[in-house]
């Protein structure tokens, strides 16, 4: 199939951007999204032009690295998927694509598509772990937990730091980001020592990068490639007040 | 001829650990944090080694090319980590563990290094427990395990098919915590260029910071590579596109033994390439075969639907010919049957190089719903690939490059024939021999960082004094130099081929002559082939752009050069071992089952390699292999 995909465009942080057009030609139901990109890529680089910067690695839908916004939705048109793992067969012949980096004052791009997402990591370093060291912990089957936490947790710590939950929220709000993490490990016995100092820590955090505020719009749980539930966020918000009004912290 | 000096322990193999850990010098609490530490990296091995050094005191810088370090490669890890806890009762122990690796490896890895991975595989779990880590639970709370590849017990423990990912982000919060504390400087989008070397020793490394183009120098009292595998030299593989093999082989170029390059790993359960376009190739946890089941057509040419092929007409062949291990053979012995029924003509699919993974059964056996509890993500994987659906038709899989056994040589501490210089993971050769049984990956990753590094990087330091490394010395300059150099003579030839078409041709070469399969003939041709490439690229690579900006082709140009380099090595390895063993199958060295037929009286030795200048032959180094606790015998999974 034949398309037209019209693309964000910008040097670098300072530089101003455009959405530039492209046709791209031959292009098999086969091949992911981004390996219709690569396609493009190559066509650039023949004719002298430089290639679109992109973010990906592992292109199995794990790493979080892909970060595009197609059509108006972050990665893409399906749900429960990464820009990688979108396949060419969800479009049609003659379909132009409009592909956009994340929008988020707190991602600023880098240069065409990719963003900076350090932000991500700032929120985990001010409180998202358990302060063990190695060594001197106890034997893995001494701390039993029920299946149903486990697992809950589990759904949670699924999270891939993708940040299409900012990019799709109207707020960029990183709240389904961080409340994915403080629910892990508030579900788990191991996180207990720390928690409430853990959900301060880390909202306070979350505010200094200059994330919106959350407005229960839901658009970060449904475009999450993992599908992590807004209940984390209800989750999250519980976990604050309880640890304000119980604060040790001063 | 340097000598090579394992350093391993003398005495009972289950002593060798505790004795050298009491032998090893210490670095008193207070003198830590006079020592700087270099981790570049941070998967599995990075992350762990970074956090726990930093825990101890040392001052960490680490790097990582991703633009964060909860993103290494390590996080596609799907089915498992193996420990030799024994919460199941069927008789594991740390001993069968290690038989097993050493066995699983065709007895080509060190014994010492086998043991004390088992033995220390008790205490990650623990450590990833306490750490939040959500692995797989019964009802009764405690810890679930499965069976995997090359094993008749239980061991691994694991996270859905998500287990990478888990530990990843366990050791990335370890990290993370670290990184708050102010322990750790974290430098991500910042790639390795060089090593920096002062009186022979590692002292600090060069970087490209991958955003603004500086290029910079650090220094450090050691070096720590935890750098990855090199499957990406056979272009597809199911490597993560950004893995690559660059801070090892400059390392390697400085003075650092590459060990065993041939042994590379092909994945039995991959999902089939489909056309041209193909940028990677995706695997299917291993895991899947203690439920699927492997099988072909058995007429040749059979191209009906495999829903009309009656029972009797289907070769499940691995249960035919290994009726112990069945399924669950090692990946070596897998991939290598799937080859052989494809090249029969019994492949099933368009390309016909594909053979069926079928769980018919299981889901007669326990229902759809617990198929999908068990294995959701990766059905899901694959029918969002394919566009089938594997819970209605079998899946179609072909093996893939997966890992690399190979990488540089270190001794019984990790540490490189460079002093200083640590090589740690994948990124290493020590463990896993000629081929890697599955879920030891993870193992080893945090073995190494969590419980190795932190015993034995102390007693080189103790030795080195608490003087900071001199950044004025000339040294930081040259490399920086010679780094800045490079960029410029990539950007200058302007040429007419854009970087992945080499990538893409040494792929080819590679897993057409030095992939499953391997033969005199073929590898001499493909040493023709790669020194044309390597000509043809320094004369008409294209890269456009700025070195001063972000580029992701000039940072592709540079990996694919030096995969071409260790292309043309891993050849001279694969050429030199005129034996088969594990993953690297010469033809010429077969059983008459089409087993891979060792020569232990000739080949039992590590081969490290010794780079002796631009285009000249690398200089070979054997370290013999002593077994001392386990048998040899000839591999048998009948």
């Amino acid at each position: 199939m034949n398309l037209t995909v019209k693309v964000w465009r910008q040097k670098n942080s300072k530089s101003e951007g455009k959405m530039v057009s492209y046709n791209v030609k031959d292009v098999s139901p086969d091949m992911s999204f981004l390996e219709m990109f690569d396609v493009l890529n190559e066509d650039l680089i023949s004719k002298g032009d430089e290639p679109i910067a992109f973010d990906h690695d592992c292109r199995e839908g794990i790493c979080g690295m892909c970060s595009m916004y197609i059509n108006g939705r972050a990665h893409g048109p399906k749900t429960g998927i990464t820009t990688c793992q979108l396949h060419m067969r969800s479009f049609k012949d003659g379909d132009t694509i409009v592909v956009e980096p994340w929008r988020a004052s707190a991602f600023p791009v880098v240069k065409d598509l990719v963003v900076d997402r350090g932000a991500f990591d700032r929120i985990i370093n001010a409180g998202g772990f358990v302060s063990v060291n190695t060594g001197g912990v106890p034997d893995a089957n001494a701390i039993p937990i029920s299946k149903i936490d486990a697992d809950a947790a589990f759904d949670a710590a699924t999270c891939i730091g993708c940040g299409a939950c900012v990019a799709s929220c109207k707020n960029a709000s990183a709240s389904l980001f961080v409340a994915a993490k403080i629910t892990q490990l508030a579900l788990l016995p191991q996180g207990q020592v720390e928690r409430a100092a853990r959900v301060e820590k880390m909202v306070a955090q979350m505010e200094a990068e200059g994330f919106g505020a959350c407005t229960n719009t839901g658009a970060c749980s449904v475009e999450c490639p993992k599908e992590i539930s807004q209940d984390t966020i209800a989750t999250m918000n519980r976990e604050y007040y309880a640890a304000k009004a119980s604060s040790k912290n001063v | 001829m340097t000598k090579l000096d394992s350093k391993i322990p003398e005495g009972p193999v289950a002593e060798k650990w505790t004795k050298h850990k009491f032998n090893l010098k210490l670095v008193n609490p207070a003198n830590k944090r006079k020592y700087d530490i270099i981790v570049v990296g941070t998967g599995l091995a990075g992350a762990s080694a970074a956090a726990t050094l930093a825990e101890l005191g040392y001052n960490v810088k680490a790097f990582c090319f991703q633009d964060s370090p909860r993103r290494a490669h390590s996080i596609a890890a799907q089915g498992g980590i193996n420990a030799a806890k024994n919460y199941q009762n069927d008789g594991d122990s740390i001993f069968r563990l290690f038989y097993d690796t050493v066995k699983g490896g065709d007895y080509r890895a060190r014994e010492g290094n086998v043991y004390r991975l088992a033995e220390v595989s008790v205490n990650i779990i623990d450590q990833c427990v306490a750490q939040g880590v959500p692995f797989a639970r019964e009802y009764g709370g405690l810890l679930d395990n499965r069976s995997f590849g090359g094993a008749q017990v239980s061991r691994t423990f694991y996270a859905r098919g998500q287990t990478g990912q888990q530990l990843l982000l366990g050791a990335y919060s370890a990290l993370s915590r670290q990184i708050g504390l102010g322990k750790v400087k974290m430098y991500s989008r910042t790639e390795m260029l060089d090593l920096v070397m002062i009186d022979g020793a590692a002292k600090g490394i060069v970087t490209r910071d991958l955003v603004t183009g500086e290029i910079a120098s650090h220094a450090g009292h050691a070096v720590l590579l935890c750098t990855g595998g090199y499957g990406n030299v056979f272009y597809l593989s199911t490597n993560a596109q950004g893995s690559n093999v660059t801070a090892a082989w400059r390392a390697h170029k400085k003075g650092a033994f590459f060990a065993n390059p041939c042994f590379t790993q092909i994945h039995p359960t991959c999902i089939p390439v489909s056309g041209d376009h193909q940028s990677k190739l995706t695997l299917m946890s291993e895991s899947l075969r203690n439920d699927g089941r492997v099988w072909v057509p058995k007429k040749v040419g059979d191209k009906r639907n495999p829903s009309e092929i009656p029972e009797d007409e289907r070769d499940y062949f691995l249960e035919r010919k290994y009726p112990s291990f069945g399924n669950l053979v090692p990946r070596d012995v897998a991939s290598r049957n799937a080859k052989e029924q494809c090249d029969a003509n019994k492949g099933v699919g368009s390309s016909g190089l594909a053979v069926y993974l079928d769980f018919a059964d299981a889901i007669k056996r326990l229902g759809e719903n617990s198929v999908r509890a068990k294995y959701g993500n990766l059905f899901d994987m694959y029918a969002q690939i394919t566009g089938e659906n594997p819970y209605k038709s079998p899946m179609r899989i072909y093996p893939a490059v997966h890992y690399t056994m190979g990488g540089l040589w270190v001794d019984y501490n990790l540490m490189t024939t460079i002093p200083g210089l640590y090589a740690l993971g994948e990124a290493n050769f020590s463990d896993h021999g000629a081929n890697r049984l599955g879920a030891s990956a993870l193992m080893q990753g945090l073995a190494d960082g969590y419980f190795v590094i932190p015993y034995t990087v102390g007693d080189y330091l103790a030795g080195l004094g608490t003087k900071p490394v001199d950044k004025n010395h000339p040294a930081f300059k040259e490399a920086e130099d010679k780094v800045k150099a490079l960029t410029k003579k990539f950007l200058s030839i302007k040429g007419t081929k854009s970087v992945t078409h080499y990538h893409r041709e040494l792929g080819r070469i590679m897993w057409d002559y030095c992939g499953m399969a391997r033969n005199a003939e073929g590898l001499t041709k493909a040493k023709g082939l790669i020194k044309d490439l390597k000509e043809d690229f320094w004369k008409n690579v294209k890269v456009l752009g700025e070195g001063e900006e972000l580029n992701q082709s000039l940072e592709k140009a540079g990996r694919v050069a030096d995969f071409i380099e260790l292309g043309a090595l891993m050849v001279e390895d694969a050429l030199n071992r005129n034996e088969s063993c594990g993953g690297h199958f010469r033809e010429e060295y077969q059983t008459e089952e089409n087993e891979a037929k060792r020569d232990d009286e000739n080949y039992a030795y590590v081969a490290a390699w010794e780079f002796k200048g631009e285009d000249k032959a690398e200089e070979l180094h054997k370290e013999n292999l002593k077994f001392e606790t386990v048998k040899l015998t000839q591999r048998s999974y009948k």
